[in-house]
């Protein structure tokens, strides 16, 4: 060996660049959830922190490990936890189809644009981003409330007699989740649309498929990962959302992000509160990592 | 250059010949612009039915446009395109009964082979059994049989071709497009499929319309050629025509090589033509009649394989079918030698000798001084 320093300084860098994903998964992903899962398996206290230790020394100089599983069997028993689950899950999922249906066509106009005005579309989509989430939401608190833009507008027209009920409702929810996250549907939907080859739809249509059915038989199953992605990036976050529903939603609308809340800040039930976390983490992370499991095995074969 | 290709065939019957044969395409005044481009420029045509016509022609010439149109995906500006008595030009592409074989294959790549080949069959709404029957048909013409369940990227680059044929053949159109058929394959791969393109061609008898840059390609499957430059046809004809007897410099020096003079028409009779070079001092006869009559500036084309070479003692002059000069570079190509001749006014010619010998050393050397002679037939006199 020649030249053994560069060899083993460059193994070094392929270690780190292996390493470095792991390590910042472990610090920054599974230290804070196992932070929490103790949190959620210890009982409440009064004190600072508010939650006993699960980890104590009896009087007899004992280690002992006290696992509270009360708060789990609470949420599997108490149909309100439950429900708020079934919500989210539901105004989430709602919201990834309505953002897919009008995201997918914007992703196909810009990718079929000329090459030149796609970046200034791009751009469009992204512009929302330049100013405050919480500002963009509480301005449609202003179009939509008795006394809005919106109402104003439908009683000059004529439409309504007297102001309509929009803010506070299940529409403003999903109104408000489909206006925020509507970028994360059209990105990935973008990238993927603007590499299908158009000679493919050109091949479609030579071989007899008029127009809808070259989009359904070739376009919209290549577009497939891109739909995927940007589903994902939609269901995930919306599924945990506190700010939208709380700021527009009415007091019905108990979804898991604000009971969280709830628990945390009003109840300082922080066990409860980790365990409502946990739970909803689990229930994201283990289908998903199933789903990729799925594919990744139908791709290789 | 014309090897016994697989274009060469049997008592090949040929309709264009015939006043009488009813062409089965025929296109008339087909133009396509692009802004201030006219890619494709006022094209007439006449293809005759399970004719192999090769579109040749340098990027840029308006060849895939014109491809593009008769497939359906370009709409002309003007001019009419009829085949088989059909007017095509109002009708779509998923109505028209073509189908084309892209340059980069475009095969669906989530479908399986036999889902390709049969996408089209399935548009017709054909029964399942006779979707499978036919494409396992397909599949065993362009034998691929056993793979149908693979993916595209599981693959070669042949065998991609070969589904991208039969994909585009199992509809049994009036016609099949193909836009460089062979571009994509490798040099050892592409004559064997030659033939194997110009055998299916002949079993199914479909009539083709090949576009390529490659000449050779041209040349060795095609029954004709059109050779296109600017939009325009420069000429049309068999293989052997387009090729012996080119109207154009460009269509000369575009198939094959050249050697290209500039020279005046001094006398016209009934035994060929007498041309006087400007810039050398010799004269070129023709066994044809002059493009143009006497005192009229012509172009005079010769092949270097036409051309003998020899050795001559120095201060040799040139003369009728002559041209004296000394050699400047050799190119040894195996199967040939390329002489490039240095002439008295700075140009050159260059002629090719066939290797019929096992040459250890070659005969003619550089700096050698020599002669450049040629038969009369050789000369061919162009106008443009």
């Amino acid at each position: 060996m020649s030249a053994p320093a560069p060899v083993a300084s460059g193994r070094l860098v392929r270690l780190a660049v292996l390493v470095l994903p792991y390590a910042w998964l472990a610090v920054f992903f599974l230290l804070p959830f196992l932070i929490v899962a103790k949190i959620a398996l210890s009982e409440v206290a009064l004190g600072i922190p508010p939650y006993a230790p699960i980890l104590r020394w009896t009087e007899e100089n004992v280690l002992t490990l006290v696992l509270n599983l009360g708060n789990f069997a609470l949420l599997a028993e108490d149909r309100f936890y439950l429900d708020a689950y079934l919500r989210s899950l539901r105004v989430a999922a709602v919201s990834a189809v309505l953002c897919l249906l009008i995201g997918y066509p914007m992703a196909y106009a810009i990718a079929r644009s000329p090459e030149r005005r796609r970046p200034l579309l791009l751009m469009l989509v992204v512009l929302p981003f330049w100013t405050s989430f919480l500002l963009r939401v509480m301005a449609w608190i202003g179009i939509l409330q008795d006394q809005g833009v919106l109402n104003g507008l439908l009683l000059w027209l004529g439409v309504a007699q007297e102001p309509v009920r929009l803010l506070y409702t299940d529409a403003a929810v999903y109104l408000g989740i489909v206006y925020c996250y509507l970028p994360f549907m059209v990105l990935p939907l973008y990238a993927t649309l603007a590499r299908l080859d158009p000679v493919l739809i050109e091949a479609a249509a030579d071989l007899g498929a008029r127009p809808l059915r070259a989009f359904l038989t070739v376009t919209l199953p290549l577009s497939l990962p891109g739909i995927a992605a940007g589903f994902m990036l939609v269901f995930i976050p919306a599924v945990g959302e506190f700010v939208i529903p709380e700021l527009l939603g009415g007091p019905s609308a108990q979804l898991v992000g604000r009971v969280l809340w709830v628990e945390f800040f009003q109840n300082r039930d922080w066990p409860m509160a980790s365990a409502l976390a946990v739970t909803l983490l689990l229930l994201l992370v283990v289908p998903i990592a199933l789903f990729q499991h799925l594919t990744a095995r139908r791709t290789r074969r | 250059m014309p090897q016994g290709g697989p274009g060469a065939r049997p008592a090949a019957p040929e309709p264009w010949r015939d006043p009488e044969a009813v062409p089965y395409l025929r296109i008339r005044g087909l133009t396509r612009r692009f802004g201030e481009v006219t890619a494709v420029d006022g094209i007439d045509l006449d293809i005759y039915r399970g004719e192999l016509f090769a579109l040749l022609g340098g990027s840029g010439s308006g060849k895939s446009t014109l491809l593009r149109m008769l497939a359906g995906f370009e709409r002309p500006d003007a001019g009419t395109i009829i085949l088989d008595g059909q007017d095509l030009v109002p009708v779509p592409p998923y109505e028209r009964p073509v189908n084309m074989m892209f340059q980069s294959y475009a095969l669906f790549p989530h479908m399986t082979v036999a889902q390709n080949v049969g996408y089209g069959l399935r548009q017709e709404g054909l029964p399942r059994s006779e979707i499978a029957a036919r494409v396992a048909e397909m599949l065993d013409l362009v034998q691929l049989g056993g793979l149908d369940r693979r993916r595209p990227d599981a693959l070669s680059g042949g065998q991609r071709q070969r589904v991208a044929l039969a994909r585009s053949l199992v509809k049994r159109p009036k016609l099949l497009l193909l836009d460089e058929p062979l571009g994509a394959l490798d040099k050892s791969l592409r004559e064997a499929t030659q033939f194997e393109l110009v055998n299916i061609q002949e079993r199914t008898g479909t009539t083709f319309i090949m576009v390529t840059h490659d000449q050779e390609e041209a040349m060795t499957m095609a029954t004709r050629i059109a050779v296109m430059t600017d939009g325009r046809l420069a000429q049309v004809g068999t293989p052997a025509e387009v090729y012996e007897y080119p109207t154009s410099r460009f269509v000369a020096s575009f198939l094959g090589t050249a050697n290209i003079f500039e020279g005046i028409v001094r006398r016209a009779g009934a035994t060929g033509a007498l041309v006087e070079s400007t810039a050398l001092d010799a004269l070129f006869q023709s066994d044809t009649d002059p493009p143009k009559p006497e005192g009229g500036r012509v172009f005079v084309a010769v092949r270097p394989e036409k051309m003998r070479i020899e050795k001559v003692p120095e201060g040799a002059t040139h003369g009728t079918n002559r041209l004296a000069g000394t050699v400047r570079d050799i190119a040894y190509y195996g199967d040939f030698v390329m002489y490039v001749v240095a002439l008295p006014d700075g140009s050159v010619a260059r002629v090719s000798r066939p290797t019929e010998t096992r040459l250890t050393a070659l005969p003619i050397t550089w700096t050698d001084p020599v002669a450049v002679t040629w038969p009369d037939f050789a000369t061919v006199l162009l106008a443009q």
